[in-house]
């Protein structure tokens, strides 16, 4: 009896390794955190945003009464500062992809030795506050810095006229933000490109015109993806950019949002916004990546 | 087809051609004319110059001096994708965003060919592929990527052929089928190939003429056949399959016979298998093919006093080393046909062949030039 109670024991022990029990078990933590800092929080939002102000009209104090409605008046209240949300976070992305692309595909194909230098140097501002380097943007921008001199210069700006307070100034301090999440991924899908396959184009009858429209291009596209994703989605909520280099008609929704929480301490239309720049972003994501999947960006 | 590329044809000569990397002399004046037509193999260790060799002819690198032309046209400068030149690259480079069709589409696009369905599909039915024309390279296996990289390549009709070690990622069994896969499509469409390799065995199977290449030049040139019996220089010798040679002094020429003393012996070897360029009153080394060599049946040429130091079996035929008294190692190849399955190590035997195979190459030469050469390394 005691040899068969062994026996059975010894299989179960084996059969309790060969169960893949690990992989489960290495997802735990991974699972928790995203339980405790995100599902929960956004479930609780979700909750916030379709509360009414407590009967004792006491301030920031709301109960739930699901008023869907919050939605409505959250967006007719702050419609303006959401399509200008977009356009400057699109418009920052397009620039942000012109400036990069040629810099990731130099870096990528023609920097030699110097590679990883310069990849240390597109991480490099990073080192410093985010805050002091768009405040820094005050100063190129600013009425004695040298960008308006040499636009001046050059007649571009008239004598009276500026650049710092402008939608121009907080679309080029978002561009610079977020060149970094743009320019590595770029980088990295260029960096795995078989420069053989350029060759064989070439080889093919291609131009280099033809060979980057046809092959080059297509095959960075993961890297365009991502990194067009990495800068549209932290520009479109961004507000400190908005704060530092803008004025009273260049207010994005992350402003709007932030006011809300907390000058007028108005958490449902806070939450309700919040909900809805998330909704907006994902659908826009989800048409693109549909899109970029096909190729027909190409 | 009415541009520039389709009309060029004719022999490819390259004139003087030289490539230099810096102080490395890649390329060293090389001079050749490939027939329109043939299958040309250009064979070689790695870091002879082939590859290079190659990829100037495909317009991917520039010569640093010389000339290349196909026909009367002057192609040494023209941009790769203006050449009438297509490549099978070593690693196939296919488009891995583009389906098998569009791949091979590629090319004929490019020239602005709009209706490509009927060439394509052809040519993948020349390859034995046409019903993978839907997938991405990734779902194939190496040997499909292969065909494919041709058919990408044959479809555009060019002059000429390159084919990079094409074979090179292949296992052996699977390199062994498509050298005849190779050599036939080449038949049937009649383009001129011209194939790198570091397989001497690739290129003998395949090529109608090999050029054999050695720091940058060519050591000598002419059909397999040629190339294996007379070796003209001891880097072919070795280099192209085995060769024993052994160190000798011309005694006399006696008419059409060249008598050379090795070690005691006296070796004839014919008058015009005597590829050695010094003075015949100076030293050669008299070159014998290992299968030539025969232990039991007398021949003219006979060594003695060989002891058998090992024996290996393989099949066709069993592989002797032998010491002779003057302490080198001679290698002999015997068929399996019962003749000299008696043989032990540690038998004392004499080795003997006709004179008509043995060779004469430059005595001062260095003996083992092209043994070291591991011919499977990148």
């Amino acid at each position: 009896m005691a040899f068969v109670a062994a026996v059975t024991k010894r299989s179960g022990a084996v059969r309790g390794i060969k169960r893949p029990s690990t992989p489960y078990l290495l997802l735990i933590p991974g699972l928790a955190w995203l339980f405790m800092f995100f599902i929960y929080p956004l479930i609780n939002l979700a909750g916030t945003s379709t509360q009414t102000p407590a009967d004792s009209g006491e301030v920031g104090v709301y109960v739930q009464s699901f008023r869907f409605a919050n939605y409505i008046d959250a967006f007719s209240g702050a419609r303006e500062q959401f399509l200008r949300s977009i356009i400057y976070a699109l418009i920052a992305t397009l620039l942000a992809l012109a400036i990069s692309y040629p810099l990731a595909y130099a870096i990528a194909f023609k920097s030699g030795k110097w590679k990883n230098l310069l990849l240390v140097l597109v991480v490099a501002p990073f080192f410093t506050s985010f805050l002091l380097r768009t405040v820094a943007w005050k100063q190129i921008l600013g009425n004695e810095g040298p960008v308006v001199a040499v636009l001046k210069f050059l007649h571009i700006l008239g004598p009276q006229a500026g650049l710092t307070a402008s939608a121009f100034a907080v679309v080029t301090g978002m561009t610079y933000n977020f060149l970094p999440f743009m320019t590595l991924p770029l980088y990295a899908s260029l960096e795995r490109i078989d420069p053989r396959t350029l060759e064989a184009s070439s080889d093919l009858y291609a131009n280099g015109i033809t060979t980057f429209r046809k092959v080059t291009f297509p095959l960075s596209l993961p890297g365009v993806v991502a990194g067009t994703l990495l800068t549209f989605i932290p520009a479109a909520g961004d507000y400190i950019n908005a704060t530092l280099l803008g004025n009273p008609r260049t207010k994005m929704i992350g402003n709007v949002i932030e006011a809300r929480f907390f000058d007028i301490v108005d958490y449902p239309t806070a939450a309700a916004l919040s909900f809805m720049l998330m909704a907006a972003i994902l659908i826009m994501v989800m048409v693109y990546v549909r899109k970029a999947g096909t190729e027909e960006l190409v | 087809m009415a541009d520039a590329a389709a009309s060029t044809k004719g022999d490819l000569t390259l004139t003087n051609l030289v490539k230099e990397f810096g102080d490395f002399r890649a390329v060293d004046d090389l001079s050749l004319v490939i027939p329109e037509g043939s299958f040309f193999a250009l064979l070689g260790p790695s870091g002879c110059g082939k590859t290079t060799t190659l990829r100037m002819i495909a317009g991917l690198e520039e010569p640093t001096a010389g000339k290349i032309a196909i026909g009367s046209t002057d192609i040494t400068y023209a941009k790769p994708y203006a050449r009438p030149v297509n490549t099978v690259f070593q690693n196939y480079a296919l488009f891995p965003h583009l389906t098998i069709f569009e791949n091979v589409a590629f090319g004929l696009r490019r020239r602005g060919i709009k209706d490509v369905k009927e060439q394509v599909t052809k040519v993948l039915e020349l390859v034995e592929l046409a019903h993978l024309a839907a997938r991405k390279p990734v779902q194939l296996s190496g040997g499909q990527q292969q065909r494919i990289a041709v058919a990408r390549a044959i479809v555009n009709r060019p002059a000429l052929l390159l084919l990079d070690e094409p074979l090179g990622a292949l296992d052996l069994k699977l390199r062994r089928q498509m050298q005849i896969e190779l050599k036939w499509i080449q038949t049937e469409v009649g383009l001129t190939f011209v194939h790198v390799t570091h397989d001497q065995e690739e290129a003998m199977t395949m090529a109608d003429t090999i050029a054999v290449m050695n720091e940058g030049r060519i050591e000598q040139m002419g059909t397999p056949v040629e190339l294996y019996e007379s070796p003209k220089t001891v880097f072919v010798a070795n280099f192209l399959g085995q060769s024993n040679l052994v160190k000798g002094k011309v005694e006399s020429v006696d008419g059409e016979d060249l008598n050379v003393n090795v070690h005691g012996n006296r070796i004839v070897v014919p008058a015009n298998r005597d590829f050695s360029t010094d003075n015949h009153e100076r030293s050669v080394l008299i070159g014998i093919r290992p299968e030539k060599i025969s232990i039991e049946h007398p021949e003219a040429n006979t060594l003695g006093g060989g002891i058998i130091t090992d024996i290996s079996f393989v099949g066709v035929s069993t592989q002797f080393q032998i010491q002779m008294p003057w302490g080198q190692e001679l290698a002999v190849f015997e068929q399996n046909d019962g003749g000299a399955s008696h043989l032990q190590k540690g038998d004392t035997v004499s080795l003997s062949w006709k004179p008509q195979f043995t060779f004469a190459l430059d005595g001062t030469a260095d003996i083992d030039a092209g043994t070291s050469v591991n011919p499977d390394e990148e």
